[in-house]
């Protein structure tokens, strides 16, 4: 029988396989950040251990980063602690950290991908569930918890159990205005948000394989908001071209050897997934979350369900959301008034997203009741950004541009949304309070969320192209 | 943080929600301490307080609730998506809990609870519905569960079911013995791994 994509990584990382238990899996690249690693640095020094691999670690602060002055210290004290632990931390321990003022400095799962980092065959973690985002390049990528941190610091491997199997196939034409996102969107609504627990998912099929490596990540990004434990997709040579001359990808000398090696690195015709999912990509609309899970997903132009379309178990937590989000059953999301607009976050903040918002608003302005943000995902983002001059053409649109983070995914830094406020978010999470205690949160694509921001409504992008 | 867990009788916390995700559990800017103590107090902060105020408490909600109690805490289906927060298992642990059940984890959840030596047991939607009610009617009514014997049981009706639980994840929490151990020990076979690779 032929292998799965994840099975060839899986085999060529078990140390050892325990029996009926989990498999000890070597670890290739450990991404950390200041949130989930302090617990697991302490826990290394009480006993009386150093990082086993410090050169297969890379640092990055960006959860409590502020994003604007980031040249002052951090304002919040909870915040700059964190974030000078981490220094103290990686300087004690030997690990390279591009923290603030480091031209590399970004959201983790922004930095891994842009320099080269990430690459396929390799098995991936941080103490972050968006770690999956890494899965994009043909990788084993997961995200894990400050004690797996900890194991993997001190042993460079984790206990891990395999994973069931499952392969997600979008075939087709996209429709006009329908980007990655909208396509995983409308994967988690279909399966909804515990559809792939257990699974670790791979996605195929002639749409998926049309996208950019950025359109990749951001699928792969929301594996984990379906339940799943990673997404992957096979390399190709549009995972190749984006690698070459990326700073830490291999250079000339390596270079045909490891794409060669990276060639081998799909799913057999006759691999058997435990489970497998046909999506047609022409059904896919410009999609929208109305909800308090990424789950609660449906097309711009449709309705949110009526209560009669909802199982009477579901109920409850049906009309909680709904009270939550200040929205009625059965009602239309066009045209709903939105307050603020955040494009941002590992799953959209990269320069093609940034590109796409500035082709669209291009003078255009912003509606007059709604503030928007920017954040790019990184340093070099923001850098190319304004090499492109999509900074101008931001602020001429009346736009902020701020400085690279998490930022207004998560609020752990000073960027939040208002009790009671709706926001249009090209994050990852809708979820009650993400972006602030009370805020209300829509997901949409980067395109979605810029019509909105010159409208100051959901609208249906495909009316403006 | 206790090590070590086998029999656990108790009275139960219900939280009848269906999918808490991680940042209900502990939300997001209570995640700047440095330690692993004192989240509990901010367990499913939002949902125990209005304004964010202490002095607030939302009766209503079952953590405020005296009549409810114990070691267990009962939640409906999907427990634990979200973020990979391992602040949240924390939380739960902090507040007193050694058991968490529900009739479905999200799986860096029960990773996360499994290394803290919290107790996640998966069982049927039947069985779960059969808690709630039970509690409903006697909030003093008494689970037990038996990690050797892989049961809960709710002890004044009898009704009893088996949950899984991998083996060597069982031994673990049975001895008090965690991963890191384990790896720790393997050092000159991943060193051996790493020699041999191309």
């Amino acid at each position: 029988m032929g292998k799965t994509l994840f099975d060839k990584i899986w085999e060529k990382h078990v140390v050892k396989q325990i029996e009926g238990g989990p498999a000890v899996l070597y670890i290739d690249k450990h991404f950390i950040h200041e949130v989930t690693s302090p617990q697991a640095f302490k826990g290394l020094e009480q006993r009386g251990l150093k990082v086993l691999r410090p050169q297969q670690v890379v640092a990055t602060a960006d959860h409590n980063v502020p994003t604007l002055n980031q040249h002052l210290p951090i304002k919040e004290e909870l915040s700059r602690n964190q974030v000078q632990q981490l220094i103290d931390n990686c300087k004690k321990h030997d690990i390279e950290l591009y923290g603030l003022g480091h031209p590399f400095q970004g959201i983790v799962h922004v930095i891994g991908p842009e320099l080269g980092i990430t690459q396929p065959g390799m098995t991936i973690v941080c103490g972050d569930s968006h770690t999956s985002t890494h899965g994009a390049f043909g990788s084993i990528a997961f995200g894990i918890g400050t004690s797996e941190v900890e194991m993997v610091m001190a042993t460079q491997c984790m206990m891990q159990s395999k994973p069931k199997l499952m392969r997600i196939n979008v075939e087709g034409q996209l429709n006009k205005g329908v980007v990655s996102k909208d396509i995983i969107l409308y994967i988690i609504a279909t399966i909804s948000a515990s559809g792939a627990t257990g699974y670790f998912v791979e996605y195929a099929g002639s749409a998926i394989r049309s996208l950019s490596m950025e359109g990749r990540m951001t699928i792969c990004n929301m594996s984990i908001e379906m339940g799943a434990r990673g997404g992957m997709i096979a390399p190709d040579d549009i995972t190749f071209d984006y690698m070459k001359g990326r700073l830490f990808a291999p250079g000339v000398s390596q270079w045909d050897r490891k794409v060669n090696a990276w060639k081998e690195l799909y799913s057999d015709e006759d691999a058997v997934f435990d489970k497998e999912i046909n999506i047609n990509a022409a059904d896919i609309e410009p999609m929208i979350t109305y909800g308090t899970n990424p789950g609660m997903g449906i097309g711009v132009t449709g309705h949110i369900p009526a209560e009669n379309e909802i199982e009477d178990k579901e109920k409850p937590s049906f009309l909680k959301s709904l009270n939550y989000m200040g929205l009625k059953p059965g009602a239309e999301i066009k045209g709903k008034k939105v307050d603020y607009v955040f494009i941002g976050s590992c799953t959209n903040s990269r320069i093609e997203d940034l590109r796409l918002v500035a082709s669209f608003v291009k003078g255009r302005k912003k509606a007059d009741d709604v503030q928007v943000w920017i954040v790019p995902g990184s340093r070099q983002v923001e850098k190319q950004a304004i090499a492109e001059g999509i900074d101008k053409i931001f602020e001429e649109a009346g736009f902020q541009l701020r400085q690279p983070g998490c930022s207004a995914c998560l609020a752990m830094n000073e960027d939040k949304i208002p009790a009671g406020k709706y926001c249009i978010s090209t994050s990852n999470r809708n979820f009650e309070g993400r972006q602030g205690p009370n805020a209300r949160t829509l997901l949409a694509s980067p395109l979605t969320a810029a019509v909105a921001a010159i409208t100051g409504e959901v609208a249906d992008v495909r009316e403006f192209l | 943080m206790s090590k070590s867990i086998n029999i656990v009788r108790s009275t139960v916390v219900p939280v009848n929600i269906e999918n808490i995700d991680t940042d209900q559990i502990i939300p997001a800017r209570f995640l700047k301490s440095t330690s692993r103590e004192g989240f509990g107090k901010n367990l499913f902060r939002d949902w125990r307080y209005n304004n964010d105020d202490e002095n607030q408490p939302k009766a209503d909600f079952p953590l405020n609730d005296p009549t409810y109690k114990g070691k267990i805490l009962v939640a409906a289906r999907n427990f634990g998506c979200g973020s990979s927060r391992e602040h949240a298992a924390w939380a739960i642990k902090d507040a007193g809990f050694d058991v968490v059940v529900s009739s479905f984890f999200a799986d860096i959840f029960r990773n996360n609870s499994l290394n803290n030596f919290l107790l996640p047991i998966q069982v049927s939607e039947a069985f779960l519905q059969q808690l709630f009610e039970t509690v409903a009617k006697d909030p003093a009514a008494e689970v037990a569960v038996n990690l050797e014997q892989q049961t809960i049981t709710i002890v004044a009706s009898g009704a009893q079911e088996t949950f899984e639980i991998n083996s060597y994840k069982k031994t673990c929490l049975l001895n008090g013995y965690d991963d890191i151990d384990y790896l720790l020990s393997m050092r000159s076979e991943i060193e051996a791994f790493e020699a041999a690779r191309p």
